[in-house]
Order: C-alpha cells, then sequence, then structure tokens
C-alpha cells in the first residue's frame, strides 16, 4: 500500500517560506495498492493529483473526514470532476442535512461559480457513519471520533497493511484528557496496531491549553493516543499553519529527548510517500 | 470488547467535570460509569469497582416514597428510560450508605447517537431541600 501525503497542514493554507519544508496545502491523501485508489479528504493539497493516477477502471473515490472548509477546499478544483468519462465517488459523514446539500454549499455562487449538479463527471455520493465497506479490494472502517460537527476517522486495510487516517481528533477533551482504557478512548478501534497512523498534531501542550475543545490534539496527547493503540509508526500531522519549520523540527527533538515509545514518530512532511508492505 | 461509542465517552467526560452525582449505563443498564459524587451516593469508588451489573448496584439504594413505601424498579427514572428510551424524572427517598434518609432528585435521560441508535441511559442525582438525618 503507498501513501502520499498531499496536505498536511491545518486550518488553512500557508505559502510562507518558513513552512516550506512541512508544507503548506491542507490535509488530502492518495493511498493506492493494486488498481484501486482512494483520496481522503479534499483539502488544497488535492490540487496535486495528477490525472496519471486515475485507475484503469475510471473509477476515483474521494473519502471526507468531515466538511470542515480546510477539508473540502480542494474539491472545486480536483480535475476528475470535470472529467465526463469518470466516476467520482465521494463518501462524508452522515448528518441531519444531506451530504449533497452541505457539499452543495461551497460548490455554488457565491463561493463557488459551478454548482455539483453542473459537474461533468458521473457523480454518486456516500453517506457514512459508523460503517464497514470495501471500496476495490479496501476494506474500510469508518468511525465518528471527537471533533466539533460529524466528523470521522478511517481506517484502510489493503493487501498486507492497515493505515489509519484520524486528522481531526481531540481525544483529551475532557476534565483529565486522554483516558487511559482502551474502551475509552476515542478512534481507538480504527487506530488500534495500525501499520501507519496520521492523527492530528496541531498544537504544542502549552497553546492546548488555551484551545480545548477546539478539536485538535496535542503532541503529548497524540504520543499518547498512539501509545494506548499500540501504533506501529506514527505520522503527526494537521500542522498549525502558524508553527514554522524549525518551530516543528525543533519540537520533534524536544519530544523525542523526552519520550521513548517502542513505536517510531516524525512530523509528517508534504510530498513524502510511504510504502507499507 | 470494542471502544464505546464517541457520545458515551462525551458523556462520561462532561460527568467527570460536573459537582453533581451521574451514573452512565449501557442500554442493559449495566453502570458503565459514575462520577466522584456519585462515589458518595454509592459508597464505593468507581476505580475500586469498575463497571457493575444492574443486579449489584441495583440493590444499593432502597427508594421510597414520601410514606416509606418501597418504589417498584419500573418506576424509577433511569429504569424507565432505559425502556422505553425517553427522559424521565421523579423526587424520591433512598438511604445513602450511612444510613441516612435523604430526599433527591433524579432526572434520567437517553443517550440517542448520531445515527438515531439508542447507546445508553445518564441519571443525574442531586439532593433536594427536604433532607432529614
Amino acid at each position: 500500500m503507498k501513501i502520499n501525503l498531499l496536505g498536511v497542514r491545518g486550518s488553512i493554507p500557508t505559502t510562507a517560506i518558513e513552512n516550506q519544508f512541512y508544507g503548506g496545502h491542507t490535509s488530502s491523501m492518495l493511498v493506492s495498492e493494486d488498481d484501486d485508489l482512494l483520496v481522503l479528504d479534499a483539502g488544497s493539497g488535492i490540487q496535486a493529483f495528477n490525472t496519471e493516477e486515475i485507475p484503469r477502471n475510471k473509477r476515483v473515490n474521494v473519502l471526507l473526514t468531515h466538511l470542515h472548509i480546510d477539508h473540502i477546499q480542494g474539491l472545486g478544483f480536483f480535475k476528475p470532476l470535470f472529467m465526463p468519462d469518470l466516476e467520482v465517488h465521494i463518501w462524508g459523514p452522515l448528518s441531519t442535512t444531506s451530504l449533497h446539500s452541505r457539499i452543495s454549499r461551497y460548490l455554488s455562487p457565491p463561493l463557488f461559480p459551478v454548482l455539483v449538479r453542473d459537474l461533468p463527471c458521473k457523480l454518486t455520493l456516500h453517506e457514512i457513519g459508523n460503517s464497514e465497506f470495501e471500496i476495490g479490494h479496501f476494506t474500510i472502517q469508518s468511525t465518528y471520533v471527537i471533533h466539533p460537527g460529524p466528523t470521522l476517522g478511517f481506517r484502510v486495510k489493503g493487501n498486507k497493511s492497515v493505515f489509519t487516517y484520524i486528522p481531526d481528533h481531540e481525544p483529551a477533551l475532557g476534565k483529565h484528557g486522554i483516558i487511559k482504557d482502551k474502551k475509552w478512548t476515542s478512534g481507538f478501534d480504527i487506530a488500534r496496531e495500525a501499520d501507519l497512523l496520521y492523527h492530528d498534531g496541531q498544537y504544542t501542550v502549552q497553546e492546548y491549553a488555551s484551545r480545548n475543545g477546539w478539536g485538535h490534539s496535542s503532541f503529548d496527547d497524540v504520543l499518547q493516543f498512539a501509545s494506548i493503540t499500540d501504533t506501529k509508526h506514527l505520522l503527526i500531522g494537521h500542522h498549525d499553519p502558524s508553527h514554522s519549520d524549525s518551530q516543528l523540527s525543533a519540537a520533534h527533538k524536544e519530544m523525542t529527548e523526552r519520550n521513548a515509545f517502542n513505536f517510531n514518530y516524525e512530523f509528517a512532511v508534504e510530498g513524502k510517500e510511504f510504502e507499507l508492505a | 470488547m470494542p471502544s464505546y461509542e464517541i457520545e458515551i465517552i462525551l458523556n462520561r467526560q462532561l460527568a467527570d467535570c460536573l459537582s453533581i452525582p451521574v451514573f452512565i449505563t449501557d442500554t442493559k443498564g449495566n453502570l458503565i460509569f459514575y462520577n466522584e459524587p456519585a462515589e458518595e451516593l454509592l459508597g464505593k469508588r468507581f476505580e475500586d469497582t469498575g463497571e457493575m451489573p444492574v443486579e449489584v448496584w441495583g440493590t444499593v439504594f432502597t427508594p421510597m416514597d414520601d410514606a416509606s413505601n418501597i418504589i417498584p424498579p419500573e418506576e424509577l427514572p433511569l429504569v424507565k428510560t432505559l425502556s422505553d428510551c425517553y427522559p424521565h424524572h421523579k423526587s424520591f427517598w433512598i438511604k445513602s450508605m450511612k444510613g441516612e434518609k435523604q430526599n433527591i432528585s433524579v432526572t434520567s435521560y437517553p443517550i440517542i447517537g448520531r445515527e438515531s441508535k439508542f447507546l445508553g441511559a445518564v441519571a443525574i442525582f442531586w439532593k433536594t431541600k427536604y433532607n432529614e438525618n
């Protein structure tokens, strides 16, 4: 299974020169194996999608964790939506209003000139919650996780490996932070023993203290979450737009000096690829 | 065992922040969490007991009406909520772990998740002004 990080920044894209190493595009990644392709989230990173990646079956699947703007702002610039010979399936969280209606809020004037109904591709929308479904040979488990508004995390199981994607998640929300009990940990079922976990780690511990309830995790909380879930390799992402490359690198150095875990962890870098055996 | 759904987890996190007793049960009435103020009512600590089946925790109280008649379980708010998935409220008397008679009010509500799934129930207790020793 190959994972390609198209966007790992949180909240808003940034083009600042001091953010160029970790990257400025918001959430999006490609997961591919055999002839199946998944696009996870449609942040600004999705514009790097290369149409040569389109599978032979001419079917593209986009899985949205939620509909906050930094996860859908690239949709209008996703080339397959404008290709009439393609089937595009968009999967997103079930809510009280339809997925079509929520996506249309963005893909309609005054925010965008093209309406959903005018997109040339063969578009199908799928509403999912705590679900398990198959796309090609991938088995996908989706679960609601703690974040404002209906928000999912995804566990993607391929031929031999598991990739878990939870870009926006605040498992520590509460008086005492993360409850150190697997049954009481939001997102545990989809993250357990993942070969690779991409998880929200937007804030320093100090920043998180004043941002409780905003839906994101501190560096320490994501390490704790990965430890509880027996993750094998952790990618910390959804970088705060105000965090420069040097700050993130310094934070990583400080974390490795202070913590000893039996898994690898690193800050996610836009453009980086991972091959899971 | 799979983890609880986030609606249950968030109710526990909320209960942890409150200064009034809160019980959380699963759909069968098993007590899956009670907060610190509820520990006083039960005379037990959650860290010590963990989750408790309804047969265990249901016998701790002796619920009584104003005339000291025992109230059958099916008339208690939490039991009603577990049976019909609606909120309920009632004031009645209980005997605390210290043997004191206390007048309490109980409000129970069902936890209905995003997919309209019944996930469990919450009961909130508080002492009323009619307490006597």
